[in-house]
């Protein structure tokens, strides 16, 4: 075995051969998964309606010119 | 066929969720963006056949996700012609959205096969039920339960989650100051 001169710069978590079995998982490990996708999910949510969004429908509103149309 | 208020408003308060699904399946807002656009147009299209007093977002995200997958099985078959057009498109990774944090989230979601990756963010994310997933994808409720498993357990072993157990970086760290004294 060589031994690399340059080593990487930031801890490389090794995942392990082996594991515990699928469906193994810790309450916590399922926990903190859960809470990571939320976090991430929740800040497109917090984005709330783009305009791009508003005005496309508005627009379909528009064009249907039916009696429920918008005030103009 | 006119586009009630009501309507409107249902389609309009499911768009932050709608667009929280469609980057989390395709890891781009501009695709999302795209996606979420198709399916509205797609709704309004078919509207009628969305039965009133029934979940209005569950019927959205059903589209979208449909949407999704014809569309990308549609783009893995253009990868073979254009793959450096579509790796650029994968480079344009979004900034507003994948903040650093979640680099690591998105990197393992990307390594999940579509069926997985689904189902956990519908049912861990999106806050549907077991059953409402399964509705959404078309499948089996005991399908879901076991997809949603199968990608907990891949997330986990690609962020190395279960190391929280054993305090593995700290260890590590303090190893490290430890051997430099000695």
């Amino acid at each position: 075995m060589t031994q690399s001169k340059d080593k990487p710069e930031k801890p490389m978590h090794r995942v392990r051969t082996g594991d515990p079995a699928p469906g193994g998982l810790s309450r916590e490990a399922t926990i903190k998964i859960g809470q990571q996708l939320r976090a991430m999910y929740d800040e497109v949510v917090k984005e709330g309606v783009p305009e791009r969004f508003s005005e496309l429908l508005k627009r379909l509103d528009d064009n249907k010119g039916g009696g429920e149309g918008p005030h103009s | 066929m006119s586009l009630d208020n009501e309507t409107r408003d249902s389609i309009l308060a499911a768009v932050p969720n709608l667009r929280a699904f469609g980057i989390s399946l395709t890891g781009n807002v501009d695709r999302a963006d795209d996606l979420v656009q198709e399916t509205i147009l797609r709704a309004l299209k078919n509207i009628d056949s969305f039965e009133p007093g029934t979940n209005m977002s569950a019927w959205l995200f059903t589209i979208l996700r449909n949407l999704f997958r014809s569309e990308y099985r549609k783009r893995k078959r253009e990868v073979e012609d254009a793959t450096g057009m579509y790796a650029d498109s994968l480079k344009s990774q979004p900034e507003q959205s994948t903040r650093l944090e979640f680099e690591e989230l998105r990197a393992a979601l990307d390594k999940l096969p579509d069926d997985q990756r689904e189902a956990v963010i519908l049912v861990g994310a999106s806050g549907f039920s077991y059953e409402e997933a399964a509705a959404i994808c078309g499948c089996a409720v005991g399908t879901i339960k076991s997809r949603v498993n199968r990608a907990r357990n891949r997330l986990a072993e690609l962020m190395s989650i279960e190391d929280l157990d054993d305090i593995g970086p700290d260890r590590q760290t303090r190893a490290v100051l430890t051997a430099d004294r000695g």
